[in-house]
């Protein structure tokens, strides 16, 4: 991972400030392109097989949203959570729950999931966060592990098997989200909202103070800024983003099970992000979209897809470093940061 | 909650803790003396359990299907060194994650296409089949108290290996400090061959052991590689001593809090609502009890001096 921190190096500070410009122009318009061509898949989708299609891509813009938000602890505060998916779980729950309890409103839904995501986030955090390295990964790897068990202890709510929701959430009684078409533009537009909050954050004095942290957490606490505040601020965010991910995957599978929050689960967030370009806020974007439609191409070759996309990602881990957007950034001779 | 069954499922969480150890141990020491985090070590014990099976169902004989297990998780986890892992260990920690996380993936499916997806079993033995009379009224298989008695014996010669021979006394300061130990003089990558490769054949030998006693299938190693981690984390990562007794207590609470916490919750609470907070509750209890180590002790309970 270190050489997605860059450093400046001996370029000047008016020099850099002209290349970055350079290299900021490019890289929106580029994610300007990714964008477009999400909003176009649904136009594309009528040409074939149009649910089948449609419900893939909703699938990796949901990812997309929890991959992003594991990527603001990872790529920007080195905190590496491989417990992650715990808040796709909660964010499921509090849909599934509520519902099962005849409330089928987003916005109960949304709240509660919020709530119910920064809550646990803060707690977990609290405790992980006192810890460092590899203690921290499993620690986190703990905690998701936990809410799994809780998930197939609530046999009230389907335990092991989970349970089918009756119907999408409704917004105020409206069913706009029971059209998939509706409901892909939907969640593009929170991921577009996500996306560009990430790139306010990450560029704010929070963001710098994390990205400061992340390189180097004793002179941040030299200089006066404690790292834990800025770390459990973002641990919630993160938390909170991932939860929201979680509501739009019950709707969009209209299911909700443990099986959303395991540690393979939290496994397959971690290689998006990393896959992508950790570090990169369209990284795991890239990432979730290539794992995904991955997975759904092998599936479909051979019943024994895993074969291959095992030692898939042992290659892309020893070869592909910076993840994709490195290799567009190596293709295209410049650096990234 | 009888005095029977309180011993019963306390044996039944020591057998848990030996387990754990068995697999722990190699992880613990690959990761004190490498930095190297190997979530492929939970597919070595499923693969000591596949092997066992093979061998046994092959020789017709359980000793000799053991015999022939070791050798061959042995030189599997060689294999699997020389191939992949070899080129990860100077890698950051979460490489190391995705990597190995990409072999578990590969084996498990590899383990159902050769074995296939339905769970084997291997019979107990002839000579341990049958059960023990521990007091008046209760009897406990003697395959299992074989099973606990050869962990603790395992337990002790790791024990005399890591504290009392000069293999042990290198891994303690690989351990501590890999640099110096290579520089002085010490070839630290045939040392790790050594740590690794006893590490991976404690783990088949815990995936053999319990082949009699449970369903051997694809992916038994995921849940309890979980499990170990906790357990290497408690203890403290590098520490052998600190993996024995974070497995014992691990073991022990498991297992007893789903067999008496939702009793213990009745004193408290109604029947129903004890139930469901008791089976929702037990599961929990291990992490609950690695959280509270970890805000008192964020290195775990006997963390390696560096």
């Amino acid at each position: 991972m270190s050489d997605t921190f860059t450093t400046p190096g001996a370029a000047t500070p008016v020099d850099l400030a002209v290349q970055k410009r350079a290299g900021v122009d490019r890289k929106t318009t580029w994610v300007i392109v990714m964008f477009a061509v999400l909003a176009l898949v649904p136009l594309f989708a009528k040409l074939g097989a149009e649910g089948y299609i449609l419900s893939i891509f909703t699938r990796v813009l949901i990812f997309s949203i929890a991959a992003l938000s594991l990527d603001i602890l990872l790529g920007y505060g080195a905190m590496v959570s491989f417990g992650h998916a715990a808040f796709l779980g909660i964010g499921s729950y509090a849909v599934g729950i509520l519902s099962a309890h005849g409330n089928d409103n987003l916005v109960a839904h949304l709240i509660v999931a919020i709530g119910a995501s920064a809550l646990f986030a803060m707690a977990t955090s609290t405790i992980s966060l006192r810890t460092s390295g590899v203690y921290y990964i499993m620690s986190t790897l703990a905690f998701g592990q936990m809410l799994y068990f809780v998930g197939v202890s609530l046999s009230a709510y389907g335990g092991d098997d989970g349970m089918t929701l009756a119907n999408r959430s409704r917004i105020f009684g409206s069913t706009m989200l029971a059209s998939d078409t509706a409901f892909y533009y939907i969640v593009l537009a929170l991921l577009i909202v996500f996306y560009v909050l990430a790139h306010r954050l990450i560029a704010s004095r929070f963001g710098r103070v994390l990205r400061g942290i992340r390189e180097n957490p004793q002179r941040m606490r030299a200089i006066g800024f404690e790292p834990f505040r800025y770390q459990l601020l973002a641990c919630t965010l993160a938390g909170v983003m991932c939860g929201i991910a979680g509501v739009l995957l019950a709707n969009q599978a209209s299911f909700v099970s443990p099986a959303y929050m395991t540690w393979q689960r939290s496994g397959d967030l971690l290689i998006m992000v990393l896959l992508g370009g950790a570090g990169t806020l369209a990284g795991p974007i890239l990432g979730a979209a290539t794992i995904l439609l991955l997975e759904e191409w092998l599936s479909g070759l051979t019943e024994q897809w895993k074969l291959i996309f095992g030692p898939l990602l042992v290659l892309s881990v020893l070869f592909a470093r910076g993840g994709i957007i490195g290799l567009i950034g190596k293709l295209g001779g410049q650096r990234h940061d | 909650m009888s005095f029977a069954l309180l011993l019963i499922q306390t044996l039944n969480g020591l057998q848990l803790g030996i387990l754990l150890f068995l697999i722990a141990a190699g992880l613990t020491l690959v990761f004190g003396v490498m930095d190297f985090i190997n979530l492929a070590h939970g597919v070595q014990y499923m693969i000591g359990a596949y092997f066992a099976a093979m061998f046994c169902t092959w020789t017709g004989n359980f000793w000799l299907g053991l015999l022939l297990t070791l050798p061959a998780a042995l030189a599997f986890g060689l294999l699997l060194e020389v191939l992949v892992f070899r080129h990860l260990y100077a890698r950051d920690h979460l490489e190391q994650v995705l990597a190995t996380f990409g072999m578990i993936i590969f084996l498990n499916q590899a383990v159902k296409s050769i074995w296939g997806a339905a769970p084997l079993s291997v019979p107990v033995p002839e000579a341990l089949s049958g059960s023990i009379q521990l007091i008046e009224g209760l009897n406990y298989p003697i395959y299992r108290v074989a099973l606990i008695l050869t962990g603790l014996a395992i337990a002790v010669l790791l024990y005399f290996v890591i504290n009392r021979t000069r293999v042990g006394m290198l891994v303690r300061a690989g351990a501590t400090n890999t640099k110096m130990v290579s520089a002085l003089g010490v070839d630290i990558n045939r040392l790790f061959m050594i740590v690794f490769g006893f590490g991976t054949m404690l783990a088949g030998l815990a995936g053999a052991m319990v082949a009699p006693i449970l369903s051997v299938e694809p992916g038994m190693g995921d849940n309890l590689l979980i499990l170990t981690f906790v357990v290497i984390v408690i203890g403290g990562i590098g520490s052998i001593r600190g993996a024995f007794i974070a497995s014992l207590l691990v073991g022990l609470i498991d297992t007893l809090g789903r067999a008496f916490g939702p009793q213990i919750l009745r004193g408290l609470l109604e029947p129903a609502a004890a139930s469901q907070t008791g089976r929702s509750l037990a599961p929990m209890l291990i992490y609950i009890l690695m959280a509270a180590v970890l805000f008192f002790r964020p290195t775990g309970l006997f963390p390696v001096k560096k």
